[in-house]
């Protein structure tokens, strides 16, 4: 065990010499910055996956009929897609990632409250990708279920579907895991001075989704163990030949995965709330109501479950509730988007590259909002359910909410994180394709569904063509902007130009330490005062 | 300490160690909570056919699993108390009745599968599926998921008590820190309390 003095202050956590070198000083670290890093850089390598097999499928829609693959590896493409993209990136996404690294900094504590536990989530994470990618790899046939694993086909099929949904269970854990260290961090490590209503809206937002991660993860879990005995033993539960119920799964498969939607976009709105503040040099606008409405988001996304599911076969009144509580649950986004939009208003506004992805979240995260109304609506719902409009909405909810949040968060915090700044003018070009490429990309989408082009097949109707070519052309700008952003966030890494403590003039503790930060974070705890607030310009 | 990038000043947080155990209990409980919501469904649709394949199960064995898991729990928490008054031998002796208890709860559990094995009952048999309907074998399905899975969290319990033993032992855990100790006992009765629920819902309701 060390002692304080052996740890100079001075040394950066990207610089500390510990007792293992090369790459154990890294997998062996329980420095929360650290294992954020670890995160990162595992995330980006199945992101990079993720995108290849999307863009495989538009280019196998850029044509009717078979272009590049034909409809069982379809089917698969867009299970393996969905599962590493769910499971591995926009739930555990902001969290993991800037959750770790950035929580503990803005609150004035050293670390996490359990660092070896921290660590432990890492090796779950991985150890989930590797089963998952093992069903891939090995077996009779790629999983082809859809990430939801819907029964009875996900005991019917002969495809390598257990160690898929064993991963995503697996995965679930290192969830649970990271939300419960959050929570007690939060509860226990505060600065001396910082009260609940003095805490910064990041940690706010990663506290509610904390909850949401520990209360709704276990569902889930249990429901993906009890379709696995169903496929191994059979016990009957979901399946209707030995008298269980299907629709059964899909109830419990939702109590989990609609309340998932807010873990991957809570923390997204917590970094776009840091974000606009310190770009429009202003105390944020309605505070308080930004942390009523993150828990009001935390708990009313309990209840809405049943809206994915107005087609499978429920009662009137279930449905109806259901429709009122998911038009309720939209409320408190609203609020939020109001906020937002008011911090700016007499502000000092720096138009630099987080304030650009921020402002593109809000105008991408509208559109998939409003969109949500629609499918939230029985009439509409009925008309549109299962076409290409579902997948229009939650790609700009979830790629386009927690997707420009992400690039937002690491546009801002990286000069923290590296110690060096970006290149600005590439940055700019990378958002620009990005951000055409994402629309031209998706609002097609919109159109298709709505002129009754199916989801989740390799084919269609002649009369879609001309709206797919434009989708897959979209798809290729995308990824071409993706490609700048990578490469410049990449290189500047090593060659970037040395960043100050405050590039951006923010208020909240992250930019009172060093960039990057020293191995323990602080010298000395910070001491919130009377006067003290995480927002006073 | 093991680790490259180990802090200066390794705090111990009693209490934060506690409040992440009462959260990891409150995940257990939904990870069951979802088998008994699942339990209770398939009992609502199916009365008559639940009645019917409980009287199956054997009462006298699953009233002596509920003592001896109730007597376990009394002992756990007897340990802590223990500890705490400084007497380190008598925290072994009654972990390792502890240890000893969850051992033969888990022999009779192995009994009790091994007649229903006689009878040809297990999730999927011939017997099940050709012979009885459809409650029944959603009932002998849920019995073997929910009774195998808290079986699976006695092993569990059993390996933490051993840590928790061998800490003990040591001296590393001790009246100063007996957080290890504490939250073996939590997670113990947390087993302890699932039994409690399943043993009415499976032997006793008719």
């Amino acid at each position: 065990m060390q002692t304080a003095a052996q740890i100079p202050h001075d040394v950066s956590y990207l610089d500390y010499k510990g007792k293992y070198k090369g790459i154990f000083a890294w997998i062996f670290s329980t420095d929360h910055k650290r294992i954020a890093l670890l995160y990162m850089f595992s995330m980006m390598t199945l992101f990079l996956v993720g995108v290849a097999l999307g863009l495989a499928m538009k280019l196998e829609l850029i044509a009717p009929g078979r272009t590049i693959m034909g409809p069982q590896s379809y089917n698969a493409v867009f299970t393996v897609h969905g599962v590493i993209m769910i499971f591995m990136i926009v739930i555990p996404g902001l969290p993991a990632v800037f959750g770790n690294f950035m929580l503990p900094i803005m609150i004035g504590a050293k670390d996490v409250a359990f660092p070896k536990l921290n660590l432990l989530s890492w090796y779950i994470y991985v150890l989930g990708a590797l089963l998952v990618i093992a069903s891939v790899l090995f077996g009779n046939g790629i999983p082809d279920t859809g990430w939801t694993f819907y029964a009875p086909y996900s005991f019917k099929t002969g495809t390598n579907l257990l160690p898929a949904i064993f991963g995503a269970f697996v995965l679930g854990f290192s969830s649970i895991l990271t939300g419960l260290n959050f929570i007690v961090t939060i509860h226990r490590m505060r600065a001396p001075g910082m009260t609940w209503f003095k805490m910064p809206l990041f940690p706010w937002s990663l506290y509610g989704t904390a909850w949401i991660q520990l209360l709704a993860t276990p569902v889930v879990g249990i429901t993906l163990v009890l379709v696995s005995l169903e496929r191994i033993f059979g016990i009957g539960v979901f399946d209707p030949t030995l008298g269980g119920d299907p629709v059964l799964y899909q109830h419990l498969f939702w109590i989990y995965s609609h309340p998932a939607v807010y873990v991957m976009i809570l923390p997204a709105m917590g970094a776009i709330s840091e974000i606009i503040p310190t770009f429009s040099q202003k105390h944020i606008f309605g505070y308080k109501a930004i942390i009523a409405s993150t828990l009001a988001i935390a708990f009313v996304g309990y209840f809405v479950w049943g809206h994915h599911m107005f087609t499978s076969g429920m009662s009137g009144t279930a449905q109806y509730t259901f429709s009122i509580l998911t038009f309720i649950v939209a409320i408190p986004s609203a609020i939020k988007v109001f906020n937002w939009i008011s911090t700016m208003h007499k502000g000092s506004i720096n138009p630099d590259i987080p304030f650009l992805w921020a402002v593109t979240f809000i105008f991408v995260f509208m559109i998939g909002g409003f969109s949500g109304l629609v499918l939230g609506a029985l009439a509409t719902n009925v008309y549109v359910h299962d076409t290409a409009f579902v997948v229009a909405h939650f790609h700009f909810i979830v790629f386009g909410g927690v997707g420009f949040a992400f690039f937002g968060a690491i546009h801002y915090w990286y000069p923290k994180m590296f110690g060096r700044m970006y290149d600005k003018a590439w940055a700019k070009m990378g958002w620009a394709f990005f951000t055409v490429g994402f629309l031209t990309l998706y609002s097609p989408m919109f159109y298709l569904g709505m002129m009754g082009m199916p989801r989740r097949y390799y084919d269609y109707l002649p009369e879609f063509h001309a709206a797919n070519i434009l989708s897959s052309l979209g798809s290729w700008v995308m990824a071409f902007g993706l490609v700048i952003v990578i490469i410049n966030l990449f290189r500047s890494a090593k060659n970037g130009p040395i960043a100050p403590m405050d590039p951006w003039h923010g208020k909240t503790l992250e930019w009172t330490v060093p960039s990057p930060p020293p191995v323990e974070n602080f010298d000395e705890i910070p001491v919130y005062g009377e006067k003290d607030g995480p927002y006073n310009y | 300490m093991e680790n490259a990038t180990q802090h200066s000043d390794p705090h111990y947080d009693q209490e934060a160690s506690k409040l992440g155990m009462w959260l990891f209990i409150f995940t257990e409980l939904l990870l069951f909570g979802g088998l008994f919501l699942v339990y209770s469904i398939y009992r609502f649709l199916n009365p008559e056919a639940f009645r019917l394949a409980g009287e199956e199960l054997n009462l006298t064995i699953g009233a002596i699993n509920t003592i001896i898991l109730l007597v376990s729990s009394m002992t756990i928490a007897m340990s802590t108390s223990s500890l705490q008054k400084k007497n380190k031998g008598l925290t072994i002796f009654l972990l390792e009745v502890t240890i000893m208890l969850a051992l033969i709860f888990l022999i009779n559990k192995y009994f009790e599968w091994g007649v229903k094995f006689d009878h040809g009952i297990w999730p999927g048999s011939q017997h099940l599926i050709n012979d009885m309907s459809k409650g029944e074998i959603l009932f002998f399905g849920l019995y073997f998921v929910m009774t195998g899975l808290h079986a699976l969290h006695i092993i569990v319990g059993m390996i933490i008590i051993i840590v928790a033993l061998n800490k003990v032992q040591k001296g590393i855990v001790n009246e100063n820190r007996p957080s290890l100790l504490e939250n073996a006992g939590l997670y113990w009765h947390l087993v302890d309390l699932i039994w409690i629920f399943l043993f009415p819902l499976f032997y006793l309701i008719h």
